[in-house]
């Protein structure tokens, strides 16, 4: 059985893991990853000097404190972007360890004060200590994420803008740097509630991790926000639980370890953009592209004898760069399709199905189109050439495609079933 | 002929000149360095001037640990920054950052299959560490198609993540405390001596020597290829340089310096050491020579008052010294003497003086020209930016460059009239005005009224070369296109 603190831990991290993962996936969109990691280590002069300045551990004058000193340290690091020479990845460096080193320097000055050091209690923010939640640390982060999930979802048309095309959000003269720094706000937020379970460094783990595993499973918004939400729930439920189990070990670096194989195995298997489904589609898409090729062979073999002719293995490799195994892998997912069949005769051999030869013609269609189309305009090829669609007619108009067809059949390059057992080639109409 | 304006040899007046390389470069770095030693040298002897009991003199003070701790952070703050410059250069500040968290790990290990935090074991370790983070960030960007930003993130954490979990897990016996690594204790490190044959010089002195050496001897050997890969890639590949091995090896001694530097200023702090006094060296000087001396001299006025105000505010050594970086860093965004805001700002307000004062005297001499002649007043000239406040400055400061130039004088019925010298200024001014508007005019399909304008602003910036350029290509033209005389040269 649980005991009753496992269990508010295990709720206020998996809660904090799924709104860091919320808010943090907007900023693995926005190019803005190591922001995150900025704004922790901005945030510790903020709740150091918050602390002083209250004299006792008072959470939401520390949190205010870290979330004001975080938010500087963003509008310092944009400032620098915009007004000096400063670079981007030069000014978050300079502010995070210039700020963490403040940071630093307050909490030994506190360390060191008489009777104030002891209670400050400090220390959990750099490592963070899950094992301390308490009841009201768990309503704090739900009610954080319940603001935050509030904003989103009120402002969820401009957010989407801001994070796939900035430039589209500013020419409606949307108020883009606002919005940017809301944004920043609300992922400043997440950082200073669950600082004290992570701590300062693994912090931003917990907003990276789950937006970027997401990623790899889904190209909408709305589930990307959902799935990072389920995510980061699910690492901090996982993270915790082992941390737990294992007793040694400290929650905050397991907590981000879950994280991490969870990203690794959606990068791996991820239904969108992961590695092996890239690669199945890869496959999948060279077959397309083969078969076309295979079929193509085929009618212009047909074509320039005049009658049907069987197709062997050898044909293939001698009309293209396929190996042997390509070429019989390629004729045998033809065969499957029902594009040819084995000759009676000849095991080894194929002659074209009727359902073959209609793909074939329009497949050598296509692919003369493509061609005549891209010999007649090639300074077009980068804007419209889709090679992989068989057909021209999404890409082109159909006054140009007229044209093109006419002057094919005036070439006498146009496939056409038409005479082809009786007429030699030259005499086509 | 187009192509014989703008001339080569004119630069872009509107363009802020790039600083050159100046022979008081030298003087204000030695000048900056000596009254940063100087200073943190007479605090430092306040400061131990107060521990004294009363029997005892300064003579008999114990120097010794402060200035070693010093020594300390100064060894390892300018290994820091001078490779940290090409960090900066080559915009790579946070794989800087990513590093100094990632060797975690390969410390742990090291020190699992060794037994001791130091030595050689320890080095190499980081520096495959270093090249490891690296090339992973690299194959995850590319292998799942993130950006870089978040596969460092992805990688770094979860990497000291791990060392963490590595180090509580099964370190737990020896003398490795995260909190060490992470903070540093210079203080410490100051103070462990070895015992009496030996040198006396405290132990962590030899290996972060030893690497501000290795970073020494690096730099100079590989000088050239450093600065094409930072400055051109597309340069270097295209001359035959290997970028990826100087992008490593770059990698593998800013893990290196990260690893020997823990002992002072801790993992994150290291940060500090590597990015700011880089990034602000590179606010001071467009010259990567001078880039690395004002690095390094930043880095050792950290170190120096890092240590006094530490001491003073009895807190941590590592911490102040990233605040004194930073100081440093927003002194030169402000007073930089080129890129910064100050210097900035002065010279556009000295643009606006110069224009505001030639505006009143162009005015003045049309007028006399036209016959009548009536008062002055600056009003008009700075009207975009008067509602500001800095435009009244600007007048205030246009009538003062007016008198002071001795341009124009009241003249017996209390108006203000051009002088002789004032009337020369001036009528060079009309002369560039319609000089250009005549060129504009022949060359380029403009509407008459559009030209006013256009010449309006060019005049601030032709000087008499270009003016008798022009002069030439308009092979003695005697009026502008409005019909008005073209004041002849004045010599």
């Amino acid at each position: 059985m649980l005991k009753y603190n496992t269990l508010v831990v295990l709720a206020g991290v998996s809660l904090l893991g799924a709104s860091a993962g919320m808010v943090g996936s907007f900023a693995v969109l926005r190019k803005r990853a190591l922001t995150g990691d900025a704004l922790s280590h901005a945030a510790l002069p903020g709740l150091c000097l918050a602390f002083l300045f209250m004299r006792e551990r008072n959470v939401p004058a520390m949190l205010l404190g870290a979330l004001a000193s975080g938010v500087a340290g963003i509008m310092i690091i944009s400032a620098l972007r915009r007004w000096t020479r400063v670079r981007e990845d030069a000014a978050i460096g300079s502010v995070l360890t210039v700020f963490f080193g403040a940071g630093i320097a307050l909490l030994a000055a506190i360390q060191k004060m008489e009777g104030l050091g002891s209670k400050a209690g400090l220390d959990s923010y750099i490592f963070g200590k899950t094992a301390g939640m308490t009841r009201a640390d768990v309503y704090l982060i739900l009610l954080a994420g319940v603001f935050g999930l509030v904003a989103v979802a009120i402002l969820y048309k401009e957010f989407l803008s801001i994070s796939f095309d900035i430039d589209f959000a500013r020419s409606l003269g949307w108020p883009v740097y606002l919005l940017d720094l809301l944004l920043m706000s609300l992922v400043a937020l997440a950082v200073v509630i669950g600082l004290p379970a992570v701590g300062v460094v693994l912090i931003s783990a917990l907003l990276i991790m789950p937006g970027a595993a997401a990623r790899f499973w889904t190209d909408r918004l709305s589930t990307l926000l959902v799935l990072s939400g389920v995510f980061g729930f699910g690492v901090g439920l996982v993270g915790t639980w082992l941390s737990a189990t294992l007793d040694q070990l400290p929650a905050g670096p397991i907590i981000v370890l879950s994280g991490t194989a969870l990203f690794v195995v959606s990068m791996l298997l991820g239904s969108q953009r992961g590695i092996v489904a890239r690669w199945i589609d890869q496959r999948r898409f060279e077959t397309t592209l083969g078969l076309r090729q295979l079929l193509k062979i085929a009618w212009e073999r047909e074509e320039a004898a005049g009658r049907p002719v069987a197709l062997a293995t050898g044909d293939l490799v001698s009309r293209k760069t396929w190996s042997e195994a390509r070429a019989n892998q390629l004729l045998s997912s033809a065969q499957s399709a029902g594009f040819v069949r084995p000759i009676a005769s000849d095991i080894s051999s194929f002659e074209l199905t009727p359902s073959g030869r209609d793909e074939a013609l329009a497949a050598t269609r296509g692919q003369r189109l493509w061609e005549a189309f891209l010999a007649e305009y090639p300074e077009q090829a980068g804007s419209t050439a889709n090679l992989a669609s068989l057909s021209i007619e999404d890409y082109v108009p159909p006054a140009v495609v007229e044209q093109l067809t006419a002057q094919l059949r005036a070439a006498n390059r146009w496939p056409s079933r038409r005479g082809r057992e009786s007429l030699p080639p030259g005499d086509n109409p | 002929m187009m192509e014989r304006f703008p001339s080569a040899k004119t630069p872009d007046p509107l363009k802020p000149r790039a600083p050159a390389a100046r022979p008081w470069q030298a003087l204000s770095l030695v000048a900056y360095l000596a009254v940063g030693l100087g200073l943190g040298l007479v605090a430092l002897r306040w400061q131990v001037e107060g521990t004294l009991r009363p029997e005892q003199s300064l003579l008999w003070a114990d120097f010794t640990s402060p200035l070693w701790t010093i020594a300390i952070g100064v060894l390892t703050n300018v290994a820091c920054a001078l490779l940290g410059c090409y960090l900066v250069l080559r915009r790579m500040s946070l794989l800087g950052d990513a590093i100094s968290h990632a060797v975690l790990p390969g410390l742990a290990i090291a020190f699992l299959l060794t037994g001791e935090l130091s030595g050689w074991p320890m080095f190499l370790g980081a520096m495959a560490i270093g090249v490891l983070t690296s090339v992973l960030t690299q194959a995850i960007a590319k292998l799942g198609k993130v950006s870089e930003d978040t596969s460092m993130g992805v990688v770094f954490t979860s990497l000291f993540a791990l060392g963490v979990v590595l180090i509580m897990a099964f370190a737990k016996r020896a003398h490795i405390d995260a909190e060490c690594i992470l903070f540093g204790n210079i203080d410490w490190a100051s103070t462990d001596w070895p015992p009496p044959p030996y040198w006396p010089v405290p132990r962590s002195v030899w290996p972060l020597g030893f690497s501000l050496l290795l970073t020494l001897v690096y730099v100079t050997l590989f000088w050239k290829e450093l600065k094409i890969v930072s400055f051109d890639p597309a340069l270097a590949a295209a001359m035959g340089l290997s970028v990826p091995f100087i992008h490593y090896s770059l990698m593998a001694m800013v893990a290196g310096i990260s690893v020997t530097s823990f002992d002072a200023v801790g993992s994150i702090l290291v940060v500090a050491m590597l990015v700011v006094p880089g990034a602000t060296a590179a606010l001071v000087t467009d010259r990567l020579s001078w880039m690395l001396a004002w690095a390094a001299t930043f880095g050792i006025v950290s170190a120096v008052f890092g240590y006094v105000l530490a001491a003073a505010l009895g807190t941590s050594v590592a911490g102040m010294m990233a605040v004194v970086a930073g100081a440093q860093l927003t002194g030169a965004v402000i007073l930089g003497p080129h890129y910064g805001l100050a210097s900035r700002w002065l010279r556009n307000l000295s643009l606006a003086v110069r224009i505001a004062s030639e505006d009143v005297i162009a005015r003045l001499y049309r007028e006399e020209e036209r016959g009548a002649g009536s008062g002055f007043g600056v009003q008009g000239s700075g009207g975009r930016s008067r509602e500001s406040g800095v435009g009244t400055m600007v007048e205030w400061l246009a009538e003062f460059r007016l008198r002071n130039n001795h341009w124009v004088a009241a003249d017996a019925g209390g108006q203000q009239r051009l002088t002789d010298a004032g009337r020369t200024a001036a009528r060079n001014l009309v002369r560039a005005h319609r000089l250009w508007e005549t060129y504009l005019d022949t060359h380029f399909d403009l509407p008459r009224d559009h030209l006013h304008d256009a010449a309006e602003r060019m005049e601030h910036f032709l000087d008499p070369e270009l003016q008798a350029e022009l002069d030439a290509e308009l092979a003695g033209v005697a009026t502008d296109p409005h019909g008005k005389a073209i004041p002849r040269k004045e010599e």
